[in-house]
């Protein structure tokens, strides 16, 4: 699928469009979305059996941790972000594991993927990152639930994209899934991605809602038709977030996609992943079934707000070999 | 490399499990095994290298037993057998749990001793091998427990000689000894050379658990141990699981022993992926089926059936699967495929694949092989035709081969032309399609949407030449108990002299045979005359031959209609019949105190009986029900009672009508077809009863009967390669030459070894015979949207 001369350097800019052509999207096939399949219980079966097949030790678990790191996503998306707890994201993203740390490590500096924060935050972010190459994104289109007024919702996005957002999270119409009205999420996603102009566009399918894989996957297929540069599981609202069978419903989605365009989308888990070893497991499944070239930060992030602080211990951990303890890494 | 390099690689590195605790168990032991017996271990003797196929390093010196060795095993088993089947079923469970405790306790120590001696990853041996173990001995706890009360009227066999593979060796040990011991039986079981080691870590937890002395014993060797075993005077019953030519070997050596016999062989089963599946998980699931265990499993899906219509992308996205998968070090908790279990396997394996890959495209995982060490790739092999030689023949290797159908009942045909019948996968996402394709196809397990799903709770077993006996579920008992029933030696019953002058009175009558629903003459063209026992002529019963079996056995296979009938109208012919021979009960009792000379009365219960016979098997026909087991999935595992097939019979010589009743009535009722040798003193009973089935809506070929010589058509009948099963009641010397023959096509057979029956009592009738005239078939439906 990916050869090492696809292999890029993360320390390169991480805007997708330096490494990738973006999906253009495609006519709305309703044929290929008709015959989507999904076996809820073989393929939990096979997300169930993956930790037990992957496992990374040592100076690997190491260097895989702090990939993982520069694929986080860090998030703020409270109703009680201020710009200064804002700007404290903004700097953790920026230098996101301490330095001696790193020095052990033998590693050079890293940065988180990037800062995800709601429309009302963006510009904060922008100036708190201006310099260090991390990109703003901001969740959009009446994020959680999908449900303000349409001509808002396409309003929301440019101004976020006008505020300096470089990648926009959209949440798409639950409603369209589960009446099955393909056309109307089609059409809806081609329109968020023309509002995100040059942001890359990722489309947040609340898989929790629309609750069967085979919705998952069909929804998967629709929004990249559309032109969607990233699918993303969840808000981090819903009661079910990002697992491993839905993952791997929208990784396998997100193959058949390249195979048979030659696009590649990327995939973003959020919610529920708060462990190194879960990150670990992520990275796995991504490497297997999708190909060394989505350990990149322009086809994978997580959305995630509590696993750099686990992440930081174990990294501590590896370096010292005692345990650590959270109060020991700077807080965000 | 350092963290910075690994960190653009992104590759996986070595993650390994140590290995220290298990050799120093090993160690413990001087590196020198010698065989469990009587509750302790005998010093080390005379043997051989048990090596690890990863590296070839030397792990131990295990003994090879000798005739002394097994005998001493035998009778310590002999001596404890009785006392503990007579210990309550309560205080078995008492130690078949402590059993299934300590597999847990032990069960990281049993995994690496286990991927050390046979090659297997850790990952299986950690995550299905082991706690599968577990899983079975406290279920059989439960099945011990619960004896008393749910199994009255059956008894243990005695002392069990087993002797299992090496590709699952502690699970097989498992599956083995756990329903054995919990129903009262001991154990000698012998693993296979290559992987002695985890049942001689299992002989110490039998101490550790305090298990009576005798109970379990484990004696090591190559062939000639399992030789010795299978042919011990003392040995009430053998189970093997292992190649087909080594169990036909044992079928026939075991003939005419009166030991029972259970056999798990080799398979060659279909993996059919329709054009509705979900491919990509159809495409995983061929992981676990072929790559699972590096393809060295019985009921690995090793035949790849794909509709043509989604062959190619199928296929593209199964080669891209493929060279993902990581192969290597077992040790290595990273790894999906290990090492094949010995340098000689990996011949075979390479071997065959030379010999036969150029009938299609073969393709190598491009996985890298590591130096040294049994490593095989795995492989996919396409565009074979059905007739390829690796279409045809287990390959027991981590090699796959495919090729493709056209429509559901051409996957069908394609899936059971084979001399195999162990498992079957499907993969569909239309319901109805997947359970009217699940009970067609030749297996005794079949996975819808799943493959190599296992439960100690769920039957296992084949049909055809992957053998006979279920392990697990209820049914798996019937392999370690029968019903405690008295019996006597049965005498030759000969037919009455001619005497010196026949009483002839009446116009002659034509006794033919009975074929395909007409009465036919016999093929050679003769006769015997039958008289009663005070020298009146009663008539001409034919003498049956070769061909005359051979049109039987074809009639029957063409009234396969007759399985597929539901057991509603079978209980309605079944009573039918009973009605009719109701109608004519005078004529058949005076026929029967003709033939056999019994009091009238006699006469006259023996048909009041066959008619309640028929009763009592119309009310079965749909009353057997199968069950859905309580297997740890979210789904289903069915418990599926099917017919036998055809099913070749020799009718008991005593009660002639009564004893044909007796065994066609059970084997109609469940949908099979007979070929039905009468009784062959008194055949004219059977030959007056086809009349009734003319007369009762019996389609043609369902019954077939033939009269003659039991001696002369016994090995015709248990050698033909289309009959499925063989009964015999006779008081002819059969059952050595019926259990012979059927070996091979490895039929089951239910053989009489010469004991008598009460025909007339509860033993005539009922669920033996029904169990006799079924095959469970287990279907897995995992369900879930």
């Amino acid at each position: 699928m990916t050869g090492t001369s696809t292999q890029i350097k993360t320390t390169a800019a991480q805007l997708p469009q330096v490494h990738e052509t973006r999906n253009p999207g495609m006519d709305l096939d309703m044929d290929w979305v008709a015959s989507v399949q999904a076996n809820t219980s073989a393929i939990e079966r096979r997300a169930a059996t993956l930790p037990g097949r992957r496992s990374v030790k040592k100076e690997y678990q190491a260097a895989w941790l702090l990939k993982a790191i520069t694929l986080i996503d860090l998030t703020t998306l409270s109703g009680d972000d201020t710009p200064g707890r804002v700007q404290r994201l903004c700097a953790k993203a920026a230098n996101p594991v301490r330095r001696d740390i790193l020095d052990a490590l033998g590693v050079g500096p890293i940065h988180t993927g990037a800062v995800c924060v709601y429309h009302e935050m963006v510009e904060t972010a922008v100036a708190a990152l201006r310099g260090s190459g991390i990109p703003v994104a901001a969740v959009s289109a009446g994020f959680p639930a999908g449900l303000s007024p349409y001509r808002l919702r396409v309003a929301e996005i440019g101004e976020s994209v006008k505020a300096g957002a470089s990648e926009i999270d959209i949440v798409i119409s639950r409603r369209h899934v589960l009446t099955g009205n393909w056309r109307a999420l089609y059409d809806e996603m081609r329109e968020f991605r023309s509002a995100c102009g040059d942001a890359h566009v990722k489309a947040i399918l609340a898989t929790g809602e629309l609750q069967t894989l085979r919705n998952v996957a069909r929804a998967s297929y629709v929004c990249m038709m559309a032109g969607a540069d990233f699918i993303k599981t969840s808000t981090g609202k819903e009661s079910v977030n990002a697992t491993l069978p839905v993952s791997l419903t929208m990784i396998r989605a997100i193959r058949d996609y390249h195979q048979r365009t030659g696009h590649r989308v990327g995939y973003k888990p959020a919610g529920g992943i708060s462990k190194a070893k879960d990150a670990l497991v992520y990275l796995a499944l991504m490497k297997d079934e999708l190909g060394d070239r989505w350990l990149q930060p322009d086809l994978f992030r997580f959305g995630a707000s509590s696993l750099l602080g686990d992440i930081e211990r174990q990294l501590e951990h590896h370096v010292t070999g005692r345990y650590s303890a959270s109060y020991r890494h700077p807080r965000a | 490399m350092n963290v910075s390099e690994i960190f653009e690689t992104m590759e996986y590195g070595p993650a390994p499990e140590s290995a220290a605790e298990a050799m120093a168990w090993l160690e413990g032991h001087g590196r020198k095994l010698g065989l469990f017996v009587d509750g302790a271990f005998t010093r080390p003797g005379k043997g051989f290298d048990s090596r690890n196929p990863a590296t070839g390093d030397l792990l131990a010196q295990v003994t090879q037993a000798t005739s002394k060795d097994v005998d001493a095993a035998v009778a310590a088993a002999r001596k404890a057998q009785g006392k503990w089947a007579k210990r309550s079923g309560h205080e078995r469970a008492k130690y078949l749990y402590a059993l299934a405790r300590l597999v847990q306790k032990h069960s990281r120590l049993f995994a690496v001793l286990e991927t050390l001696d046979n090659g297997k990853p850790i990952r299986e041996s950690r995550d299905i091998d082991i706690p599968l173990v577990a899983r079975h001995f406290y279920y059989h706890a439960g099945m011990a427990q619960l004896m008393d009360a749910e199994l009255p009227g059956v008894e243990p066999l005695g002392v069990c000689g087993q002797i299992i593979p090496w590709n699952f060796p502690l699970l097989m040990l498992s599956w083995k000894i756990a329903p054995a011991i919990a129903m009262g039986n001991t154990v000698v079981l012998k693993p296979a050379e290559y992987t002695s080691l985890t049942a001689l870590l299992f002989a110490q937890i039998c101490q550790e658990a305090g298990l009576p002395k005798g109970v379990v014993n484990i004696v090591t060797g190559d062939g000639a141990v399992g030789e010795m075993i299978v042919g011990h005077e003392d040995i009430d019953k053998i189970a093997f699981t292992g190649s087909t030519s080594v169990g036909r070997r044992i079928r026939e050596a075991t003939a005419g022993s009166g030991k029972s016999l259970t056999l798990e062989l080799g398979g060659k089963s279909p993996y059919i992926v329709f054009d509705d599946a979900d491919i990509d998980s159809a495409v995983e699931g061929l992981v676990d089926a072929i790559w699972f265990n590096q393809g060295q499993v019985c009921c690995a899906g090793s035949r790849l059936l794909v509709q043509e219509g989604i062959a190619e992308t199928f296929y593209a996205r199964l080669r891209a699967r493929m060279d993902k998968l990581r192969l290597g070090d077992p040790l290595d908790k990273c790894i999906d495929v290990g090492a094949m279990v010995d340098p000689v396997q990996l011949k075979t394996v390479r071997d065959l694949v030379d010999a036969g890959g150029h009938e299609g495209t073969v393709y190598h995982a491009a996985t890298p092989l590591p130096a040294g060490g049994c490593y095989y790739p795995p492989t996919l092999i396409t565009g074979l035709q059905p007739a390829a030689m690796l279409m045809q023949e287990e390959i027991f290797g981590p090699v796959l081969v495919g090729t493709t159908f056209r429509t559901p009942a051409e996957a069908v045909d394609l899936a059971n032309n084979t001399r195999y019948g162990l498992a079957a996968t499907l993969w569909s996402e239309n319901i109805n399609l997947a359970l009217d394709i699940a009970p067609k196809l030749a297996a005794g397990v079949v996975w819808v949407n799943a493959t190599n799903l296992f439960d100690a709770a769920a039957g296992f077993g084949g049909v055809r030449e992957s053998g006979f006996g279920r392990e697990g579920g209820w049914e798996g008992l019937r392999a370690y108990t029968r019903p405690r029933v008295a019996t006597r030696p049965l005498k030759q019953i000969a037919a009455a002299d001619p005497p010196d002058s026949a009483e002839v009175s009446g116009l002659d009558r034509t006794a033919k045979l009975y074929i395909g629903g007409k009465q036919a003459r016999p093929d050679g063209g003769y006769s015997r005359a039958v008289h009663s026992p005070r020298g009146k002529l009663l008539g001409h019963a034919s003498l049956a031959n070769r061909k005359d079996v051979r049109n039987a056995v074809e009639a029957a296979q063409a009234a396969r209609g007759w399985s597929k009938t539901t057991g509603h109208l079978r209980a309605q012919i079944l009573y039918y019949i009973a009605e009719n021979l109701s109608a004519r009960a005078e004529e058949f009792a005076d026929r029967l105190h003709d033939l056999t000379g019994v009091h009238a009365t006699s006469a006259r219960d023996e048909v009041d009986t066959a008619i309640s016979r028929l009763f009592t098997y119309a009310a079965w026909a749909d009353k057997l029900d199968g069950a859905v087991k309580g297997v740890p999935i979210r789904g289903i595992a069915l418990a599926m009672n099917e017919p036998v097939g055809v099913i070749g019979q020799f009718a008991p010589d005593d009660a002639p009508l009564l004893g044909l009743i007796s065994v066609i009535a059970p084997a109609i009722a469940m949908g099979n077809r007979t070929v039905t040798v009468a009784s062959a003193p008194f055949p004219l009973a059977a030959t007056d009863f086809y009349q009734v089935l003319e007369t009762s809506d019996v389609p043609a070929g369902v019954v077939n009967i033939l009269t003659g010589s039991h001696a002369d058509l016994a090995p015709q009948l248990a050698g033909h390669m289309d009959v499925d099963a063989v009964w015999s009641f006779s008081s002819s010397n059969l059952s050595t030459v019926i259990e012979k023959e059927s070996a091979r096509n490895l039929k089951r057979s239910w053989v009489n070894n010469r004991r008598t029956r009460d025909w007339t009592g509860p033993a005539g009738e009922g669920r033996e015979f029904l169990a006799h005239a079924t095959e469970t078939r287990t279907i897995w439906v995992p369900y879930g949207e």
